[in-house]
This record gives structure tokens, C-alpha cells and sequence, in this order.
């Protein structure tokens, strides 16, 4: 166990406070691109200097902001999208009978072993202008000039709920398979419309699995970069791209670290909050 | 179970499965077509195998995919020996120092946008390099260490939950008949979450093989791979190759996967069996 731990505590733990350190850090024309933190002055002093400039260009720039609000606000709308997408299936999955079930579960989670980056690279071919969902529609009549779809808001949607559907079922199955439809059939019994017994029983037992879903599509989607790089266009403005291009077209390590930290405040306390969604879970299987 | 098969769920299940496969078959289906254009259809000389030569002798890709490979294997071993350890110590030692930690340090990369993670080890690894000389420059070795520790998150979920559904009397019981706990850990843990550690490389051996963020920031010159890539070529638009690609990648996995359900389907008929 002390293997592991300490693997997880070198690279995974320790380069956060490196991502912190240089966030304080002087842009600096030399490789690697910042100045140290620390530094010898003179004979015996010590000199720390701590550079809050990086964290106040985020705020001065409408830029950071604006991109950070929008991948929370993209990240949201693709959460509740693949929830009420999601829900519906992985009820309907849950209740099948058992050889059904299993192959339905499987055709979850088959995509999911499958490249992200060619699936969401499937989307190009079937938005584009020339693609195929326009030679459908334009060959069945309904429309006389390609609709405009690839490189808009709408494709990197499409590209986000489809990339992250899998997330969101397969909590949500987990969660409804310990269901006890008994409870349903004597709400019935009761004279409760089906209906109703959905509202007042199913969907407040299985509160856990949707916010365990909900989470595992929100935190991730709110950084992702593959997909609006590929699906959304020069304007899709989101976080994980803004700090992909200062790392990597503007060469500004500090002000990426800086956008990293920022991220991650927002980030910790949903990562909180599903872990112990998580503990609560296990705990109540047992 | 008195259950009313209802017309709206099953439209439901029916509309997202074939949003889910619409665009996998749509990419099987255009890698037989002749047209450069791919998605416009050229029924005069379709279908064809030429862009399944053309991507077998394509070097770079080649090349790449020997890299990925490469990464693949190595982080799939790592991360099954220390995602297995880890999955171990939180099902079977409830209560041990640092507990809190582990379970959150094995949490927290499963949800962790990639950019922040790719970002935070390439920073790391200069760091490195500038204090004690290591790891000299960056490529295969730094992208593995980089894979291993989002990876080995997997494998221990997978290990815990197995070893959670499984009750420790076996093990006590080998226990109190004087066996060492090493060899209690070998004959019996082992071969109980054996289907769990199989899938757990299946899964590292994946996640690293379509990894484009955390090898773009911490992969060196020369060391491309594969989904880096295609990564470049399809920021360009469609192209033929990456069709082929992309119905080998599916063709395999969907064999790989029914192999391994079968095989599991079987392992836990015995098992109930036995029981």
C-alpha cells in the first residue's frame, strides 16, 4: 500500500504545489519559461518574491472569465442534457430481464472503450457542410442549402453529451439496479398512479446515482479541451483550451498555471462532493 | 416482477442507442468509400480496400502506433500492480493512517480535467530535471509515468468494488490454518479478484492507448503517438485514413470485449456453482 501511496503523492499531489509555485512565478525568456521564486540576494538573505501579476491579468482580461463562465455554464447544459437523456435508459435497462440487460450494458460501455478522439472525429463527418446528416436532408428535399452545424455551439453539445452519455448511465444503472420494485408495486397497490410512485418514490431513491453521474460528466467537461478544439470553432471559448493555447501557442507557463489553480478552486469542491456522494453509496450496499 | 413494458422507455433506449452507434457505423461504413471526400459517397468505385493499403503503409502512423503500444503495455502492467495494491488496502483495511488520503488521491484523478493533470506533471518533470538531472528530457518515459497515475485510479475501482462484493472469510480462514499472509494474498485473494485485474489492464492498456492531452504536454520530440497524431490531422478536416483507423480500433475492441464478457459470463456461472 505504501507503493501506491507514495506513486500518488509524487505524481499526482506534489505537482500541484509546482502548478501553484510557478502560478506566482515572473514570465522569463529562457527555457523553462519562468523566473525562480526564491532566489540568493547579496550575502545572507533570502529573497522570496511572490508575483501576484498572473492571477490579476485573469481578472483584468474579460477573456479568462468569460471562458471560464461559459464552461461551467457548457458544462451544466450538457450535464442536464445527459441526464434526461441517460435517466430514461438506464431505468429502462435496469428493469429488462437479465440476458436483455446484459446486452444492453454492453452496448454502454463498448463506446466507451473506443477512441474518445475518433468518435467525437465521427461528428466531423456527419455535421460538415458536404456531410452526411446534409446529403440526407437535402437529398430527401427538406432543405436546399446545407445547414451550417460543424464549428458552432450546437456540434461541440452534440460532441460533449455524446462523448460523456456512458458517464451518465452507468451510475444511474448502478444505482437503479438495487431498486426495490416491490416499493413501487404497493405505492400501486395504495392507489398511486404510476406516474406519481415515478416521482414520489424512484426518482428521490435514486438521488445518489444521478449526482454521481452528474458529476462524473460536469467536472471533467467543465476543462475539456478534445472536443471544442475539434467540433466547436476559433469562438468556442472554453477554459481548457485557453490554458492549452497559453501553455502551448504563447508559451506562458505561469499564466497557465495560474488558469490551472483557478480551475481546480472551482473543481475541489465538486470532487468533494462526489466523494462522498460515493461513501454514502458504498456505505449503503452493505 | 410485475412490470408494464412502456412505449415511452423503450423509444427512449431505441434513440439513444442509435445516437450512440450512428456515428460509429457512419465511420465503418465510409472507410470502404473510394471518394477523397468521404463523406460523399462514390458508388462507382465503392466499395474499395485502397485507404486500408494506403494506412498500412503509412509510416508515420506506423510509427506512432509502435509508440503507443509501447506505452500502452508498460502503463497497463504499472497500474495493475500498484492499482491492485491500492484497491486491496482500501476493501480489506478499513481503518490504517493516511486511509482518507489514499481514497481521495485515487478519487480525484477519475474526474480531473486533463489539461490540469497533463499541466501539472510536465511542471513537475522540468522541476525535476532542473534539481536532480532526471528525467532527462521527456518521451516515453515520462508519458508512461503520466498514464500510470491517472490509470492506476481505474484499476483500483475496479479491484475494490470486486473485492467489496466478496466477504473475507476465505481469507481469514486460510489465515487462522497458519497461513502466511503473502501466501493468502497469492492463493486466494489473487485468483478471487483475478477477472478484476484482467479488466483493470484491459482498461489502463485503453485509456493510455487513446490518451491526446496528458502525452501532448508530457511527450518529448520524436516521441508522438498515435492519438497525437491523428490529432493533428483531423484539426484539418476528414480523412480517409482515419476512417480505416478508426473501424480497426472498433472491430478490435468489440472482440476483445465479447471475448471477455463470455469468458467472465463463465467464470461467474462456476462460480455460483460452487457456492
Amino acid at each position: 500500500m505504501a507503493l501506491p501511496y507514495l506513486w500518488l503523492l509524487l505524481f499526482f499531489v506534489v505537482p500541484f504545489v509546482i502548478v501553484l509555485k510557478i502560478s506566482f512565478s515572473d514570465i522569463d525568456l529562457a527555457i523553462p519559461p519562468y523566473k525562480p521564486l526564491i532566489e540568493w540576494i547579496g550575502k545572507n538573505s533570502l529573497a522570496i518574491k511572490l508575483n501576484f501579476n498572473n492571477y490579476a491579468f485573469l481578472f483584468t482580461d474579460s477573456l479568462y472569465l468569460n471562458a471560464l463562465l461559459n464552461s461551467i455554464k457548457v458544462a451544466f447544459i450538457s450535464t442536464v442534457l445527459c441526464l434526461l437523456i441517460g435517466y430514461p435508459m438506464a431505468y429502462g435497462i435496469a428493469r429488462s430481464t437479465a440476458s436483455t440487460r446484459n446486452v444492453l450494458l454492453l452496448l454502454v460501455i463498448l463506446p466507451f472503450w473506443t477512441s474518445l478522439l475518433l468518435r467525437v472525429y465521427a461528428w466531423i463527418g456527419l455535421l460538415k457542410a458536404n456531410g452526411v446528416i446534409n446529403n440526407l436532408l437535402i437529398w430527401s428535399g427538406a432543405i436546399h442549402e446545407p445547414l451550417n452545424m460543424l464549428y458552432t455551439p450546437f456540434a461541440m453539445y452534440v460532441g460533449i453529451v455524446y462523448s460523456y452519455l456512458p458517464f451518465m448511465i452507468l451510475p444511474l444503472y448502478a444505482n437503479l439496479e438495487k431498486m426495490d420494485w416491490t416499493l413501487l408495486e404497493a405505492a400501486e397497490d395504495l392507489g398511486c398512479r404510476p406516474s406519481q410512485a415515478f416521482f414520489k418514490i424512484t426518482l428521490p431513491l435514486s438521488r445518489n446515482g444521478m449526482l454521481a453521474g452528474s458529476m462524473l460528466v460536469f467536472i471533467p467537461a467543465v476543462g475539456e479541451f478534445v472536443i471544442p478544439a475539434l467540433l466547436g470553432g476559433p469562438n468556442a471559448l472554453m477554459i481548457g483550451r485557453v490554458l492549452w493555447d497559453e501553455f502551448f501557442s504563447n508559451r506562458a507557463w505561469p499564466v497557465a498555471s495560474a488558469v490551472a489553480i483557478l480551475l481546480l478552486a472551482i473543481l475541489v469542491p465538486f470532487m468533494m462532493w462526489y466523494q462522498s456522494v460515493q461513501a454514502r453509496e458504498s456505505a449503503g450496499a452493505r | 416482477m410485475n412490470y408494464r413494458r412502456s412505449y415511452f422507455i423503450v423509444t427512449c433506449i431505441a434513440f439513444g442507442f442509435a445516437f450512440l452507434y450512428v456515428p460509429i457505423l457512419s465511420m465503418v461504413v465510409f472507410s470502404f468509400n473510394a471518394s477523397k471526400l468521404v463523406t460523399v459517397w462514390d458508388s462507382a468505385n465503392s466499395p474499395t480496400l485502397k485507404w486500408y493499403y494506403l494506412l498500412v503503409h503509412n509510416e508515420e502512423i506506423l510509427d506512432a502506433a509502435w509508440i503507443s503500444l509501447k506505452v500502452a503495455v508498460i502503463n497497463a502492467s504499472g497500474s495493475v500492480i500498484l492499482g491492485t495494491l491500492a484497491g486491496f488496502g482500501l476493501a480489506r483495511f478499513t481503518k490504517f493512517r493516511g486511509r482518507f488520503t489514499l481514497n481521495a488521491m485515487t478519487t480525484a484523478p477519475l474526474v480531473m480535467p486533463e489539461v490540469i493533470t497533463g499541466l501539472s506533471l510536465l511542471l513537475l518533470f522540468v522541476a525535476l530535471e532542473q534539481t536532480i538531472g532526471w528525467p532527462a528530457g521527456r518521451g516515453i518515459t515520462t508519458m508512461t509515468i503520466g498514464h500510470m497515475t491517472f490509470s492506476m485510479a481505474y484499476v483500483t475501482v475496479v479491484v475494490q468494488s470486486r473485492l467489496a462484493s466478496f466477504d473475507s472469510a476465505l481469507e481469514e480462514a486460510a489465515m487462522d490454518l497458519g497461513a502466511r499472509p503473502l501466501k493468502v494474498f497469492f492463493v486466494i485473494t489473487l485468483p478471487i479478484i483475478f477477472p478484476a485485474v484482467l479488466s483493470g489492464w484491459l482498461l489502463a492498456f485503453t485509456l493510455s492507448w487513446d490518451d491526446l492531452v496528458i502525452s501532448s504536454f508530457t511527450s518529448g520530440p520524436g516521441s508522438s503517438t498515435l492519438p497525437m497524431v491523428v490529432f493533428s490531422k483531423v484539426r484539418l478536416g476528414v480523412s480517409p485514413e482515419i476512417n480505416v483507423l478508426a473501424t480497426l480500433t472498433i472491430s478490435v475492441v468489440t472482440l476483445m470485449i465479447i471475448g471477455v464478457s463470455l469468458w467472465m459470463a463463465r467464470t461467474s456461472r462456476l462460480e455460483k456453482a460452487s457456492a
